[in-house]
């Protein structure tokens, strides 16, 4: 039987603003446990909550960068249930009257096609503590420094059809949110964090499968991990006869397996309804103006632009426009060198390569963009080679130098375009291989074909490199026919 | 000096015949000897009011006194106050010694005024006859036997006794204003979002409302004055001016228009409560009133709403009483599920329950449309009633509650009879607007309270239009037999 993958995504997306949701509490990662819980975090008695409206604004960002309706009528509402990491009883979310209604996102698959992924909704809601089982003897520990962060739940339609959809799905969303600057997508930290619904159906079916939703996914590499797991677990059970049973699931990527958490049954009835300490928010016309001024030029856009403006082709200026500071730092060397080829080539190669090989982001290349641009002009005026540049590269990589210019004086790499010093180099390899000149002179057009190039890489040899290749090509054929 | 009103009080600390040590001293002695049968206060905090008096005298030396500085008040002990045990009347918060002072106490505090201390009342604000707290019933000063009403039983009973110049209390369903009626006090229950509710523990988040429990009109102004206000830690509080309460006390009542709702004069209606409303009808037309019936219709849905509505909203409330954080654990839970169940249940007492499971059960799924949705509706057409009420007359005059205080333990185990001795003052609650209560007579020795509602914001009017009735009156002057 051929299946079919059906999957939709819930990403929670923590919002960077200074301080939480509901309270004036600072949320910064990483600080000692239950320093930054004030009052309200801690769910005092008597305390209420004040909505931020940084978070507000954020979620606005969001919605207009995927096209979506903004509520303009915002209603919070308390999803109740007990757990020791939420101190109020209740997560304040919102339900009925979410901020962000329906939009839509353009993802790039691997194959270079655009896939449209519908939005469904998104909601502002508060985070809870974190509940602690090491260190504390049989007992646990609760932090509630993240109680009351700022999340932004973004629900997809079930429209992606493949674990790699999803997962360029969630890395459209990843960079999405990082070009707003609404959520720093650190996803080790947990700033963002991925559900993911799964289910399938036989090919050419048009109701859906029984989904299982799979929790806190926490990486990309284990969002296609994990489905991909459970797509498999669910076609076996099918087809050994059994049903998919609609529940909520963990991955554990040690065993790279899923398990069960809890079935619909055990599931919580949250008795959602209005929260009374809220009122609702009304949203001016006025101020989703003001927002939409206030929207940098987003990745699709910016795809476009590198595409018409720069001649690159869709996977390069999809591949370049992916975070904002690749795409910053990209034009940042194009307009130093005058050259979006050669600045993309550059960019996507060496430096790439460099920056995976150290485990480095783009802000902390040890190569600046203005170092990168100044080489890349060498190599358009003839100074140095493209292969010589590649060692300029790693010299500045290796903090040789400040600029490409002081690497190339200091170890003497600009490139000999004298013909005269040139023809002498020439000569003498010539007179050390007497028999290969003999030999070459002896043969046919298509084996002479095969021997220049061995001359061209004695000759290269004996220039160190430097000499130029298009003038040692020339001569040496004039010389050789000669 | 105990006799005095806060008014009389204020004038005689700022003329220094009297200084606040003194009074303290003097309420804190009467505490001593009469509150072992009234059981009023859960917590006296003796030894910081001398403290605050101390400071209140340095301050009315110096010559920058308030209205309130020096005078001693007590607090419904659902007040956070800083330091000092907040239990809400619950073996739950028995142990919970706030770290936060809530934005009314706080409010009296920079006023200068001394707080003797927390004053008892119905568990977490649920009742009307202050019966069902941790620390046992508070009695009515008019007779021992009977109740002083709830939830602000033990402020209305402190003000009643003399045991403080005035009081606060909070009023969710008419827990200010039935008290008030029980025990001839004048109290008042602001428009919703007039006071501030951070650090007032919720019982129903959008019906709670904290005011003036004392024994006059103009006692009820200067303290509201002090309450009142905007305050950007609660969301629901209104950012609008705050009038001088006082000033317009003494404005005629020429030409005013009250109300009569029908619905509040028929079947079930005690008829000493009656015939004392109407004697007041004829005080209001000799101070040049106009009196007119008139109608609200949905008056009788207001008790079955609230009590789908508070709940609902107090199951919810209460779900941070966990035994995780702060206050009551109980011993040795086997697990997280052990120790959620065993310290709500050993924690919470009978009343508080069933209003928590009458809740869950009204916002499960499922029931909701049928329960809360219903309910919501119904509060907006009660509010309609007001409006269209409104248009008409200025305020509307009718009974505080169906009969005089009942006996104690006399409707405790019919949870429906009690519920129903609310009838007059939920419906305000539930449209929200302000409402005054003050005393209209006596039957066999227990006062008959009466109020007077008005549209949102109209508690300078409403004082006014109490304050001229008392000048005409002496209901208010009179003071329990011992007290």
């Amino acid at each position: 039987m051929q299946w079919e993958i059906v999957i939709g995504l819930e990403i929670h997306a923590q919002l960077t603003t200074a301080s939480k949701i509901f309270s004036g509490s600072a949320t910064t990662f990483g600080a000692e446990p239950n320093t930054q819980a004030s009052l309200v975090d801690l769910g005092m008695p008597g305390t209420l909550p004040v909505l931020n409206a940084q978070a507000v604004r954020n979620a606005v960002k969001f919605g207009l960068a995927i096209d979506a309706e903004i509520g303009m009528t915002n209603v919070f509402a308390r999803k109740n249930y007990f757990y020791p990491d939420l101190p109020k009883g209740y997560q304040t979310s919102q339900m009925d009257h979410p901020i962000v209604g329906k939009g839509y996102l353009d993802i790039t698959l691997e194959d270079g096609t655009v896939k449209r992924v519908g939005v469904t909704r998104a909601h502002l809601e508060e985070d809870a503590g974190k509940s602690l089982h090491e260190d504390f003897h049989g007992m646990s520990g609760i932090d509630l420094n993240r109680a009351g962060t700022p999340l932004l739940e973004i629900v997809s339609e079930p429209d992606m059809r493949s674990a790699k959809e999803a997962v360029a799905y969630a890395k459209t969303i990843h960079s999405l949110v990082r070009y707003l600057g609404i959520c720093d997508g650190n996803m080790a930290e947990g700033s963002l964090r991925c559900d993911c619904n799964v289910s399938v159906r036989p090919k050419g079916q048009t109701e859906f499968g029984t989904r299982c939703e799979i929790k806190n996914v926490n990486s990309f590499r284990f969002i296609e991990k994990a489905i991909n797991t459970e797509v498999q677990r669910q076609i076996e059970l099918i087809e050994d006869g059994g049903k998919v049973v609609q529940e909520t699931r963990l991955y554990d990527p040690n065993k790279d397996e899923t398990r069960s958490m809890r079935s619909k049954e055990e599931a919580n009835d949250y008795r959602y309804f209005p929260c009374p300490d809220l009122l609702p928010v009304v949203l001016e016309p006025s101020f989703i103006e003001e927002v939409r001024g206030e929207l940098p030029e987003l990745p699709q856009q910016k795809r476009e632009r590198f595409e018409s403006q720069f001649g690159l082709s869709t996977y390069d200026a999809s591949v370049l426009s992916a975070s904002r500071e690749l795409a910053d730092y990209f034009e940042q060397v194009q307009q130093t060198c005058g050259d979006a080829k050669l600045a993309a080539n550059w960019v996507m190669g060496e430096l790439s390569s460099l920056l995976n090989k150290e485990g480095l982001e783009i802000e902390q290349s040890p190569v600046s963009a203005a170092q990168l641009g100044g080489m890349i002009l060498r190599i358009k005026d003839n100074t140095i080679s493209g292969k010589i540049a590649k060692m300029v590269f790693e010299a500045l990589a290796a903090g040789e130098g400040d600029s490409a210019d002081a690497i190339i004086e200091a170890k003497g790499l600009k490139q000999v375009t004298d013909s005269g010093a040139i023809e002498a180099m020439l000569d003498e390899v010539l007179a050390a291989n007497a028999a290969q000149v003999e030999q070459y002179r002896a043969s046919d057009e298509a084996k002479r074909g095969k021997m220049f190039g061995f001359f061209v890489g004695q000759a290269m040899k004996a220039s160190k490199g430097k000499a130029n290749p298009q003038q040692v090509n020339e001569l040496l054929r004039k010389k050789l026919e000669g | 000096m105990h006799e005095k009103t806060l008014a009389e009080l204020s004038q005689a600390l700022q003329n220094k015949t009297l200084s606040s040590v003194e009074l303290t001293q003097h309420y804190l002695k009467r505490i001593e000897q009469l509150d072992g049968s009234l059981n009023s206060y859960i917590t006296v905090t003796a030894e910081s009011a001398l403290e605050q008096a101390a400071a209140a005298d340095a301050r009315i030396a110096a010559g920058n006194a308030t209205a309130l500085t020096g005078i001693p008040l007590a607090h419904k002990d659902l007040f956070c106050t800083q330091g000092q045990r907040t239990s809400c009347g619950s073996k739950m918060l028995d142990n919970f010694i706030s770290p936060y002072e809530s934005t009314v106490t706080q409010r009296f505090l920079d006023a200068g005024a001394v707080s003797l201390g927390k004053t008892n009342l119905d568990e977490f604000a649920m009742g009307s006859s202050t019966e069902s707290s941790f620390y046992g019933p508070t009695r009515n000063p008019w007779d021992t036997a009977r109740v002083p009403g709830g939830s602000s039983g033990g402020s209305a009973a402190a003000v009643a006794g003399r045991l403080c110049a005035a009081a606060t209390g909070t009023d969710t369903g008419g827990s200010i204003r039935q008290p008030a009626g029980f025990t001839a006090l004048t109290g008042l229950k602001p428009t919703y979002g007039r006071v501030s509710r951070w650090g007032m523990v919720a019982y129903a988040s959008s019906l709670d409302q904290g005011g003036p429990m004392a024994r006059t009109a103009e006692d009820c102004a200067l303290m509201l004055q002090v309450m009142a206000g905007f305050d950007a830690k609660d969301s629901t509080s209104v950012d609008q001016p705050v009038p001088d309460y006082s000033a317009s006390l003494n404005d005629s009542l020429k030409g005013l228009r009250i109300g009569l709702p029908k619905e509040y004069f028929a079947a079930g209606l005690d008829a000493a409560t009656s015939d004392a409303i109407s004697a007041a009808v004829k005080q209001f037309q000799a101070l040049g009133a106009e009196v007119r019936e008139i109608s609200l219709p949905n008056a009788e849905l207001a008790i079955p709403a609230y009590y789908v509505i508070a709940p609902a909203e107090a199951s919810s409330n209460l779900s941070r009483f966990d035994g995780v954080r702060f206050g009551y654990r109980c011993d040795h839970p086997a697990d997280l599920t052990d120790l959620y169940k065993r310290s709500r249940a050993e924690g919470f007492g009978a009343e508080v329950k069933r209003r928590i499971m009458v809740g869950t059960y009204a916002l499960s799924a499922g029931y909701y449309d049928a329960y809360y949705l219903k309910a919501q509706k119904i509060r907006r057409l009660i509010k309609n009633d007001f409006m269209a009420a409104y248009e008409q007359v200025d305020v509307i005059l009718c009974p505080t509650s169906p009969t005089p205080a009942f006996k104690i333990g006399e409707k405790i185990d019919d949870p429906v009879s009690l519920y129903l001795t609310d009838i007059y003052t939920i419906t305000a609650n539930l449209a929200g607007v302000p409402g005054v209560a003050l005393p209209a007579g006596f039957a066999n020795g227990l006062p008959l309270g009466m109020q007077l509602l008005g549209p949102y914001f109209s508690e300078a009017r409403l004082l006014n239009i109490a304050h001229q009735y008392q000048q005409v009156t002496d209901w208010h002057q009179r003071a329990p037999a011992g007290y």
